[in-house]
């Protein structure tokens, strides 16, 4: 077995995936990271209270975590799910009773969507109450401040997605603000005054008609599944890369430069 | 307790008691470790800032938060169904018809403001409010640590506006709030017939100030009697500065930065002072204008 393992090592194969072997040492122990494109986020070294649970919650990484379960899940979900109102609530029902795992599936990504708020706002609330919004990370939370509203979009565009009677009240009595908009809104104030009608109003631009229907199902649901997701993977890309660029996880001392 | 019951074990409201004990249990935590470092004369922090390395030792960390997040999650699955009620009916409106829980505390801002406060204003400043932050807090200690004594103010204010207008509205929209979005304890059960009798008066009226005139057109006392309310809420801003200008903190501040938090500031406790002028005097406006009342 050794032999064989000895011999596999050497083949041109391996070596061309695994660049170094697994003696513990600090040289193996860096290259660990750096030599792969999904730890290399990281730096080699960091300041050990940035791996304390204690200070950061680990809130940060688990909005992370539950946005990667999102994706995994939300895509075998489309799988299922099409977007027009006569199919959407049965493919819904379809779902829950037919498909081997499709409860699960759904209920995975409905609950990590709930989830995924909470510890944003969580994530948020760390870092207010550790000062790590101030220099140099001022910036970092501005995006962060993004995000936590993309998330909130995120979420409240898949809520419509069932087409069921939670679905499209929610999303109207949610989206029934916008008609009192200032000056964009036929309600809001100088909106009539301004030629706005509920036809033509920025209402009308979000749900693509006067009320939540089939239209708006499939705005949301673009919205949802592409334009919001790819938005929030840009900035959270942004937003790791600062958190590298501004010397890692905030700290009494580590306030510098990388 | 039926109500009750009825309430906590909707699937979607599930979200909500964990968010209630999680957002507890950190603000104790936190502030159990503020009021140490504060206390110590020296940070925690400061004890665990050598340098180790991420392979293995926060890489161990991100495995088991992983491992822990996806056993609860798939747990939480197998055991509860998401919801799924019957086929969107756009003639059927339920009663209560309530936003997803995270957009509660909005909701709730619109017994108390009208729509276009509530629902667009408000939120407007709320985002830009919080992305102004770094820049508008100019002490430079607390950085990276937790402390209370070094942030007095920004902790207070933060705290303020997460626990009680934000989260604490969400739990109020949840479980006080019935059909007509009337109050109900939360082991009432919900009466949909209720109607409570509308007597809300305006402002200027506790004053002998009418709003309107028998033909129903505004009296112009009502307008200036509320826009002088209103400019003297935010006259606040330059008199407070007048008495304050050479203190320390003013001048580092100086006036843009200071009208800036002012500003927000007022903007943010506007919800409470409005919602005490509701609730114990059922005040409903305090300037009426043909385009729009505040
Ligand atoms: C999709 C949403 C978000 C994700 C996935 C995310 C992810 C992360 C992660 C993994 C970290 C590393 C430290 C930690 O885990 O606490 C971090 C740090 C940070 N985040 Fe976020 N975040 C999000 C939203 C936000 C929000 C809403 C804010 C604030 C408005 C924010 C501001 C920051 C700042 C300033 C840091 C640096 C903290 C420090 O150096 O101590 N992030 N974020």
């Amino acid at each position: 077995m050794l032999k064989l393992r000895e011999k596999l090592q050497q083949t041109e194969v391996w070596k061309s995936i695994f660049r170094h072997n697994y003696q513990d040492t600090n040289r193996n122990r860096a290259l660990q990271i750096v030599d792969n494109v999904f730890l290399h986020l990281h730096p080699v070294r960091i300041s050990r209270h940035a791996t304390n649970i204690g200070f950061t919650w680990g809130m940060g990484g688990i909005t992370f975590l539950l946005f990667l379960v999102l994706t995994i899940t939300g895509v075998i979900l489309m799988f299922y799910y099409r977007p027009a109102a006569e199919y959407a609530y049965e493919d819904m029902k379809y779902l829950m009773n037919d498909v081997a795992f499709g409860p699960l599936i759904r209920n995975m990504h409905r609950w990590a969507a709930h989830a995924m708020v909470i510890t944003v706002m969580l994530h948020m609330f760390r870092v207010f109450l550790t000062g790590s919004y101030k220099p140099p990370r001022q910036f970092n939370w501005v995006v962060g401040v993004l995000l936590l509203v993309l998330t909130l979009l995120l979420s409240f565009t898949g809520y419509l997605l069932p087409w069921d009677q939670l679905a499209i009240w929610a999303v109207t009595v949610g989206t029934n603000m916008a008609r009192a908009t200032p000056i964009l809104g036929h309600e809001g104030p100088f909106g009539a005054e301004l030629g706005m009608r509920i036809d033509n109003d920025i209402r009308f631009v979000l749900l693509g008609g006067t009320q939540v229907g089939p239209p708006t199902l499939l705005r949301f649901y673009v919205g949802h599944c592409i334009f919001l997701p790819i938005i929030a993977s840009i900035f959270m890309i942004v937003h790791f890369w600062r958190i590298r660029k501004d010397g890692g996880i905030s700290g009494p001392t580590s306030n510098g430069q990388e | 307790m039926h109500n009750l019951w009825e309430i906590v074990s909707k699937p979607d409201n599930i979200p909500i008691v964990l968010l209630l004990f999680m957002v507890i249990g950190y603000t104790l935590w936190s502030f159990k470790k503020a009021l140490k470092n504060d206390n110590q004369g020296f940070l925690d922090e400061s004890k665990l800032s050598d340098k180790i390395q991420v392979w293995p030792s926060l890489v161990r960390v991100e495995f088991l938060a992983t491992l822990f997040v996806m056993v609860i999650l798939v747990f939480w699955s197998f055991l509860i169904d998401a919801p799924l009620e019957e086929p969107a009916n756009p003639t059927l409106t339920p009663n209560p018809s309530k936003a997803p829980w995270y957009f509660l505390g909005l909701q709730e801002m619109l017994v108390y403001f009208d729509p276009w406060i509530a629902g667009v204003v408000l939120p407007t400043f709320i985002i830009i409010g919080l992305m102004a932050i770094p820049y508008i807090d100019i002490n430079e200690k607390g950085n990276g640590y937790y402390t209370f004594k070094e942030r007095k103010f920004a902790v207070l204010t933060y705290c303020f506006g997460f626990l009680i207008l934000w989260v604490a509205l969400i739990v109020l929209g949840t479980f006080w709030r019935g059909p007509g979005w009337y109050f109900f304890f939360p082991w009432e059960e919900w009466d949909t017939h209720r109607v409570v009798a509308l007597t809300n008066v305006d402002l200027s009226e506790l004053f002998g100030i009418h709003t309107r005139a028998a033909d129903n057109s505004l009296n112009p006392m009502a307008v200036i009697f509320g826009v002088a309310l209103i400019l003297g809420y935010y006259a606040l801003i330059p008199l407070y500065w007048m008495k304050k200008k050479n203190s320390d903190i003013m001048k580092k501040l100086g006036a843009v930065k200071y009208n800036i938090v002012a500003f927000l500031f007022l903007t943010m406790m506007a919800l409470p002072i409005k919602m005490v002028l509701r609730i114990a005097l059922n005040i409903k406006y305090i300037l009426v204008t043909p385009w729009f009342n505040i």
